[in-house]
């Protein structure tokens, strides 16, 4: 079954095309990743999904009803972690919670156990009654996470949950994300870490410029670099001309090595050769490998002259 | 009977909604009642400007009672109310708080709240003054005044807060600081409405502060200029209007906070 259906859906800010006709589902129980580089659209979309913002074109459906017909109705059963969203500063931690509680018109006596079970579980029980003025960064985040899991929504959004912030932080969000989903809830968290993707997610959406450039599980997406082979090269003295390597896909340049993309490793090795012959270069090595993961994404998403 | 299910549904999520505004006024009375801009625009200023107001005058007790409630309620319910939406903006709050299952309408409602409370709290304690003064106060015309007329001028910060769509409180601040002083000008507390010229009093009619000037002197035993049924229409007008177009323009310009 499927929790969140969407077609077609755009924004334009302006004239700026921010998401540009994108469709997926979101299937029950499932960790759905949405991956891209900064400025991909990833914010964007979540905005639409979460009614925040109204798309300028396309349909959304979550637990099969129209978004834009029952927001309140859907939003009772859905938690978000915007992406660069503050819990009142203001506020200790636990009235950050009761807050929450109360919106979602919740019974005081419900809210208040979970309020307990939550700040145990994100380690923020001895901080309850503290402001959250003085709350790090990764404290502010686990304390977002738990507003959102506050009312138990069956359905989660997540913004770029652990970016920036310190490694026991993210670790501890990821366990809990891990945990959630495996109690039944149905996740869908951006990000633009690659390994976070790969490490949480049961299917991968990757967008770039406001498209998807392909769905696909982990396993499956690793699949598409199959048939490319990643050459590593590096020359001495360093001189690298990409006009003179034809047969490569995309060529990558990082500081003194360059990293080429194709689908006919023995013509861009022969190439290499002859260029490094014409201009008298030294070959200081060179090695193949099949792409992983990560090389998929930059494959997919990065620009051949980059 | 399915219409009869689906009214029942709409008054009870009607109910819900209205519950939920609760949790957001108790918000806004934890953050914003001891932020020092409140404190000076909704304390101090109408403090200094009713002591400005006094010096070098010889006024009757009553007069003096009317003008100083009415400064009262007008900057202490309009105190907090203009701030929040810009503030919660800026500090990144607001994004969460409307992803919620509430709608506009419940925030804005909320959050007017907690300007009437703030403003019912002071203009009540500052009306005891009426025992030291020695007036003999109707309190079947002060209740219902002062009250209606802290809905309105707390439904005018709603309005306030919605246009332009900043997110830094100082701009609101000064804007809603400038309409404030002009109302409060036009508005008959300095000048008795007999007093003015024709074309002036006219003035005076467009802001809502004439009319709780105006339904006061009644309470104190003064005469008032317009009868006092029309003061009473007049701020429930000025109030509906407040609200419903301050939800209205906060409706329109909600994605432009998010640019
Ligand atoms: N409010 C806005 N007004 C104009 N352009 C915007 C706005 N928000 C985002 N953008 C632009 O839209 C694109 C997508 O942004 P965003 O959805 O935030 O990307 P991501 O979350 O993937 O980093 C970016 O190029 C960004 O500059
Ligand atoms: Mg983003």
């Amino acid at each position: 079954m499927n929790v969140i259906e969407v077609e077609g859906l755009t924004k334009y800010y302006g004239n700026f095309l921010a998401v540009d006709h994108i469709d997926f589902e979101v299937k029950k129980g499932e960790i759905f990743g949405f991956l891209g580089p900064n400025g991909a659209g990833k914010t964007t979309t979540i905005r639409m999904l979460t009614g925040i913002l109204r798309p300028s074109e396309g349909k959304i459906r979550i637990f099969d009803m129209n978004l834009r017909e029952k927001m309140l109705d859907i939003k009772e059963r859905m938690g978000i972690v915007p992406e660069m969203a503050n819990p009142y500063i203001d506020l200790t931690a636990l009235q950050n919670l009761m807050l929450v509680g109360r919106l979602y018109g919740m019974k005081k006596g419900e809210i208040k156990e979970r309020c307990v079970e939550l700040l145990r579980l994100f380690g923020l029980y001895e901080k309850k009654d503290k402001k959250v003025r003085s709350f790090s960064k990764g404290l502010k985040q686990r304390l977002s996470l738990a507003m959102a899991l506050l009312p138990d929504p069956v359905l989660l959004f997540l913004d770029e949950p652990t970016s920036g912030l310190d490694v026991m932080s993210a670790r501890l969000i990821k366990r809990v994300i891990r945990e959630e989903n495996r109690k039944g809830k149905t996740i869908f968290m951006s990000t633009h870490n690659m390994a976070d993707a790969n490490e949480l997610c049961s299917r991968i959406a990757i967008i770039n410029h406001g498209r998807l450039v392909a769905i696909d599980t982990p396993e499956k997406l690793k699949k598409i670099g199959e048939r490319h082979t990643v050459i590593e090269l590096s020359l001495e003295p360093f001189k690298f001309d990409a006009e003179r390597i034809t047969s490569a896909d995309r060529i990558e340049l990082l500081g003194d090595k360059v990293k080429i993309y194709t689908r006919d490793a023995d013509s861009v090795i022969k190439e290499i050769v002859d260029y490094a012959k014409k201009e008298d270069l030294k070959i200081l090595s060179l090695t193949t490998e099949k792409p992983s993961l990560e090389d998929v994404f930059v494959y997919l998403v990065g620009d051949k002259s980059e | 009977m399915s219409s009869y299910i689906s009214w029942v549904i709409k008054v009870s999520s009607l109910a819900s909604q209205i519950g939920r505004s609760f949790a957001i006024a108790k918000k806004d009375m934890l953050i914003f009642y001891l932020k020092g801009p409140v404190v000076i625009m909704g304390l101090l200023f109408p403090l200094f400007l009713f002591i400005a107001f006094l010096i070098g005058r010889d006024l009757s007790h009553e007069y003096l009672f009317v003008a100083l409630i009415a400064m009262t309620a007008f900057f202490t319910s309009t105190a907090v109310g203009p701030t929040i939406i810009p503030w919660e903006a800026r500090s990144k709050t607001f994004e969460r708080l409307i992803s919620t299952p509430i709608s506009i309408t419940t925030v804005l409602l909320g959050d007017m709240q907690a300007s009437f409370c703030f403003g019912l709290i002071i203009t009540f304690a500052i009306s005891l003054s009426s025992i030291f003064l020695h007036i003999s106060l109707n309190l079947l015309i002060f209740i219902p005044a002062a009250l209606l007329s802290l809905l309105t001028f707390s439904a005018m910060t709603i309005l306030m807060s919605s246009y332009p769509p900043t997110d830094v409180p100082a701009d609101v601040m000064m804007l809603s600081s400038l309409v404030k002083f002009t109302l409060l000008f036009v508005s008959g507390i300095f000048v008795p409405l007999d007093k003015l010229p024709g074309y002036a009093r006219a003035i005076t009619y467009i802001s809502p502060l004439t009319y709780l000037v105006d339904a006061l002197r009644y309470s104190t035993g003064l005469n008032g200029f317009i009868p006092l049924w029309i003061d009473f229409l007049a701020l429930f007008i000025f109030g509906i209007l407040f609200f419903a177009l301050g939800v209205m323009v906060h409706k329109r310009v909600l994605e432009e906070r998010f640019m």
